[in-house]
């Protein structure tokens, strides 16, 4: 049995008849069109499909379609207002805190709650705040160091891998 | 991955959930947060025909305190829990486990009804639900009925739930002033389950231990209570030796599993060490 499905994505309304087992991420990317919500591990790990519905992050592969019904939805697309980037996309690019990019939508929704609940997140915070998240080219230096820029400690001088394997384990 | 496909109803309140689930009998499954249903109907390892989606059922998801207990509600998320100004001050145990769970995009779909529920014995809630022997408020076709922890967490991925019963409520009789609660987890990563983890609420009145409750995580097939370190601790001075030599009963009549995460001996040591820490914690500077 199909159901009807209206949500709010960045600001558009879309309305489609899908299966109840459609998740939301295959809601995003094949009805709305939208592909910069990735699939990452498809096992509710990774954090590549990683979404706002109704104002939390959510990881869109493990919801279904169905469950978001009437939500207001934000994707990467959502974030840049016209060619302006939105400062933590900006942010990843002066600090290059992307590789080959397969993470970064997921992980810029991640920073975004992050940030959100907590605008001055030490250097702890910003890495446990992102285990749901996993970057395989395995850059998390650059990608704490983008978060960490958006932040009111930003302009302090940046912590050396080995300073932050010994402050992070202590 | 996709899972099989299957029928959903939305029911508005409890009385229709449950009518649905009685008349789709053994092919329909509750959901809540989805966040252990859906991983295992991807996989197929879980294939229901028929999914109760009791999310929108409304005020299933509150904390309160109500007449000496405190009282949550069913699908009060891992993150509301973490954040909540009452819990931290009356039950710091539940929003230090809270906080443990899985990661941030987890803790916000995550209920601790279908983490009760689904009884995971890896999972961080039961163990600390069974130390604070809470009371699950149950809801099926002949009505309500209360269930105690201990017979709550049957085996694994097995609560004493009927497949026609919802859990609507948690009760654990508020903790005395003086109470303190930690949750300890080990694990190798920081989103990962827990290898092994204890609960801990521990009062010490003046000089004496007046209440001490411990619970462990992957020790076995369903939480557990460290009954032996509870027995050796209760009326002591809370010393450190006497702390010392309770937790080396933490892992007492246990037998835990062999895994990739570690072997049994392994777990047992785990539990003793995690045992000695949390006692110590929450009776510190007494
Ligand atoms: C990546 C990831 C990491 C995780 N890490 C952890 C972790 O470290 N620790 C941990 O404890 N958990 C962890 N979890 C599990 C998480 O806490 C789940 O949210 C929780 O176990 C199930 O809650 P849910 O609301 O999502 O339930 P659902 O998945 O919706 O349901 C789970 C089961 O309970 C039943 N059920 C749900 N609610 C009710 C109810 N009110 N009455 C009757 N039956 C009900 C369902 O029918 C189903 O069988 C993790 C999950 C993921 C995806
Ligand atoms: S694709 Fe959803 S968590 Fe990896
Ligand atoms: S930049 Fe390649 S996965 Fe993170």
């Amino acid at each position: 049995m199909r159901r009807r499905v209206a949500v709010t994505i960045n600001g558009a309304k879309h309305e489609h008849e899908v299966e109840p087992r459609l998740l939301l991420v295959q809601y995003i990317r094949e009805l709305a069109g939208l592909t910069g919500t990735h699939v990452g591990c498809d096992t509710s790990n990774c954090g590549a499909c990683t979404v706002e519905v109704d104002g939390h992050s959510v990881k869109s592969c493990t919801i279904f379609a169905v469950q978001a019904d009437g939500a207001e939805i934000t994707t990467i697309e959502g974030l840049a207002k016209g060619s302006t980037l939105h400062p933590l996309q900006q942010a990843f690019w002066d600090e290059h805190g992307l590789q080959c990019g397969f993470c970064t939508p997921g992980m810029i929704m991640a920073a975004k709650q992050l940030l959100e609940r907590n605008p001055n997140p030490t250097e702890r915070e910003i890495r446990v705040g992102l285990e749901g998240n996993l970057c395989r080219c395995t850059g998390y230096h650059n990608i704490v160091k983008a978060i960490r820029c958006r932040t009111q400690g930003a302009g302090r001088r940046f912590l050396t891998e080995g300073e932050v394997r010994w402050r992070f384990h202590n | 991955m996709i899972p099989a496909s299957f029928d959903y109803v939305v029911p508005r309140t409890l009385q229709e959930a449950v009518a649905e689930l009685v008349q789709h009998g053994q092919e329909a499954k509750v959901l809540a947060g989805g966040h252990s249903l859906i991983p295992l109907m991807k996989l197929r390892l879980s294939t229901p025909s028929f999914l109760v989606d009791i999310g929108r059922i409304e005020n299933l998801n509150y904390i309160r305190e109500d007449d000496g207990h405190i009282v949550i509600g069913a699908l009060t998320t891992h993150h509301d829990i973490e954040l909540s100004e009452l819990l931290k001050q009356k039950l710091p145990l539940l929003t230090s486990a809270a906080s443990q769970i899985g990661d941030p995009q987890v803790r916000n779909r995550g209920t601790i009804g279908g983490a009760s529920a689904h009884a995971d014995p890896n999972g961080d809630f039961p163990a600390c639900l069974l130390a604070l022997d809470a009371e699950f408020t149950v809801v099926g076709p002949k009505g309500e009925r209360s269930i105690a922890a201990k017979d709550f967490f049957v085996d694994t991925f097995t609560s004493s739930l009927e497949p026609n019963e919802i859990l609507r409520e948690i009760r654990i009789a508020t903790p005395p002033p003086g109470s303190r609660g930690t949750y300890l987890k080990f694990s190798r990563r920081s989103q990962d389950w827990a290898i092994v983890a204890v609960a801990a609420q521990v009062r010490v009145t003046g000089h004496e231990v007046t209440q001490v409750a411990v619970g462990l995580t992957g020790m076995g097939s369903r939480p557990l209570r460290a009954s032996g370190v509870e027995q050796a601790l209760r009326g002591k001075a809370g010393h450190d030796d006497e702390l010392r030599q309770a937790a080396e009963r933490a892992a007492e009549g246990t037998d835990p599993p062999q895994d990739l995460n570690g072997s049994p001996d392994y777990r047992h040591h785990l539990a003793r060490v995690l045992t000695r820490r949390a006692l110590e914690q929450v009776t510190a500077h007494h």
